[in-house]
């Protein structure tokens, strides 16, 4: 196998980070889960942690969100530590989260899901009453059925509607987990055009967990886990077979 | 025969109405957020004594405050309800959510405390607690603010607690013994104590010789209207509400979103206690006040909440009204009576006539929920659709 550059936070830093993650170390009980993971997300770019099931990726992204806390290391949100910031916190300082599974809110209608995305502006912005019209360029089917129940769209209809509100909140990092997860692959195409439209006239940055190679493609750079920890990084252009072998097949 | 059945459902529906406005508190805290609290029917209690206070400033001011000392009471009883529910919420049940059992038991013992308290509550027991509340919070507030707060925080927190609650019990016990009966004496005792309705609330409307609705119950009738309308105009039309209806479906993808979720969590509890506060105010009208008023209504209004199908308001109203009609058709033999006195049907007024009491009337209300619960166990409004199992 050709492993490329060994894992250092420093491996994509080429402009300033927007995220680092230092020498993080999470628990299960005694499980040791994340083992002094290091990882840096640059301003801008687009980042894919990539991995087989269960090597820890959703654990990572949640010690981000601040929904799980670590035992040891770091997390770096522009320049500061957010270890001790609440999660909703960190959403109204400008990380956009997109859950694995979707996790749109069931008895909320299509707008208040993407209403209630606002909330992570915080005093970053002003909150508006309406939807953007951004919105629905980049995701149109939403615009039909604003009225529906979140819990009443169908599993590609919940995923853009997912993206939509967090965007709802303009982030400036945007956090994905799998979005292409069970997704029909027509949907997988128009959320990958999506995402690549965000990133073009946002300049957001984007840390992507993707197992569909197509999409893992779109990212600057890659950091792929095995066993709880970074084992090896680099600019995507680099992303070898035997890489994409090892550690996308499942 | 049918002014017996209309004046039957008036009353049916009334008794609705009282059920459906302490349910209503109920459906939020239980319904939306999941907590079973016990203690609600306390805080109905606190709302009920709250109007007690109330109505005997107003008799100090004179006739005409007494006339409309209610309007004045109802606020205040969703204030103190509102108030001690945020506290019992960021005091106790914060520390419990996700954990059922243990939230059943804590409300439990709450529920007995603010039940003894109204007995025992005097101004020697409002200073103790005054002077631990100044004590305690003030102690920790001056600590926080230290550089060294969070390394000392395990050994000095104790410290402080056991250090005020000591202070604030000798202060309460000295001054119980030596500051005379004005500070000794507790302000309510074990005793019921009555609240006179305002004389426009004495009376009822007469319809024809037989028919009479009385201004109390129709009064309350009105004030459910507006709490219902107050409660969905909250929940749908406000930020607040839809915060509150977001973190009551998914807390942690909530907080991903930006929303303070301990602030709506307390809020949510806050709203639900206050309601329950307006419940104790309304019942006022109907009965005296004492200490296990709560008592007695909360289980019924567990039974609503379940009844409708847990977290759907137009469930609690339809069940509060059947609930409440069949109760009162049943137990003032209503039904008994309305049937002609024909020989075939003397069967079923005997049956009707045997629960034609209010204790069997609730054993038979009881029997038919238990029945209703095995054909439809989650109650008459299900979630349907995808949404059931997101």
């Amino acid at each position: 196998m050709t492993r490329t550059q060994p894992a250092s936070p420093e491996a994509p830093a080429v402009t300033a980070p927007m995220l680092k993650v230092s020498g993080l170390n999470f628990f299960y009980g005694e499980s040791h889960i994340l083992r002094n993971v290091d990882m840096t997300v640059p301003k801008g770019q687009m980042v894919c942690l990539i991995g087989r099931n269960g090597v820890g990726k959703t654990t990572l992204l949640n010690n981000v969100m601040g929904l799980l806390s670590p035992r040891t290391g770091d997390i770096y949100y522009e320049g500061q530590s957010v270890l001790k910031v609440s999660p909703d916190q960190r959403a109204r300082r400008g990380i956009g989260y997109v859950p694995q599974g979707r996790e749109i809110i069931p008895r909320l209608t299509v707008k208040e899901n993407l209403i209630i995305g606002q909330e992570a502006l915080g005093d970053r912005g002003q909150k508006s009453a309406g939807v953007p019209a951004e919105i629905f360029e980049l995701f149109p089917v939403l615009e039909t059925m604003l009225s529906r129940m979140g819990g009443d769209l169908s599993g590609g209809q919940q995923q853009q509607l997912a993206i939509a509100r967090a965007l709802m909140g303009r982030p400036k990092l945007l956090v994905l987990d799998e979005p292409t997860e069970g997704i029909q692959p027509s949907i997988i195409l128009d959320i990958e055009a999506a995402v690549r439209r965000i990133i073009a006239t946002t300049g957001i940055s984007v840390l992507l967990v993707e197992q569909h190679l197509h999409f893992v493609r779109q990212a600057d750079f890659y950091y792929a886990m095995q066993k709880g920890g970074i084992v090896a990084s680099g600019p995507t252009a680099e992303l070898s077979n035997a890489v994409i072998q090892e550690f996308l097949a499942v | 025969m049918i002014e017996g059945l209309i004046n039957g459902l008036f009353n049916g529906i009334s008794i609705g109405a009282v059920l459906l406005i302490v349910a209503l508190g109920l459906a939020i805290v239980f319904g939306l957020m999941g907590v079973i609290n016990l203690a609600h029917g306390e805080l109905m209690m606190l709302g009920a004594y709250t109007t007690y206070v109330v109505q005997n400033g107003a008799k100090a001011l004179g006739e005409g405050a007494l006339e409309f000392y209610i309007l004045a009471a109802l606020p205040l009883s969703f204030l103190v309800a509102a108030l001690v529910g945020l506290a019992l919420e960021r005091g106790v049940i914060r520390h419990l959510y996700g954990r059922p059992l243990e939230t059943l038991l804590a409300t439990w013992g709450v529920s007995l405390i603010l039940r003894q308290f109204v007995r025992s509550v005097n101004w020697a027991m409002i200073v103790g607690l005054g002077l631990f509340c100044l004590l305690f919070f003030g102690g920790r507030w001056i600590l926080q603010r230290q550089t060294q707060w969070e390394q000392t925080r395990r050994v000095a927190a104790p410290v402080i607690l056991a250090l005020s609650s000591a202070i604030a019990l000798a202060a309460g016990i000295l001054i119980n013994q030596n500051g005379g009966t004005a500070l000794s004496q507790p302000w309510f005792g074990a005793r019921n104590v009555d609240v006179t309705a305002p004389g426009w609330l004495r009376g009822g409307l007469s319809l024809g010789t037989t028919l009479q609705f009385p201004y109390a119950r129709l009064f309350i009738i009105v004030l459910t209207i507006l709490c219902l309308i107050g409660v969905y105009w909250f929940l749908n039309g406000t930020a607040w509400g839809l915060r509150m209806r977001s973190v009551t479906q998914n807390r942690k993808m909530s907080a991903c979103l930006g929303i303070p979720t301990d602030r709506v969590d307390a809020l949510t509890f806050a709203l639900g206690s206050g309601l329950a506060g307006i419940a104790g105010c309304a019942v006022t009208l109907l009965g005296s006040v004492g200490p296990n008023l709560g008592g007695n209504y909360i289980v019924d209004a567990f039974m609503v909440v379940v009844v409708g199908g847990v977290g759907k308001l137009v469930g609690s109203i339809v069940a509060a009204l059947v609930i409440g009609s069949i109760t009162y058709l049943l137990g003032s033999g209503t039904l008994a009576l309305i049937l002609p006195p024909a020989e075939a049907l003397q069967p079923l007024v005997d049956f009707f006539t045997f629960f034609a009491t209010t204790s069997m009337a609730k054993v038979m209300v009881f029997a038919l929920i238990i029945a209703f619960l095995q054909w439809k166990p989650a109650g008459m409004f299900p979630q349907k659709g995808r949404s059931v199992e997101v």
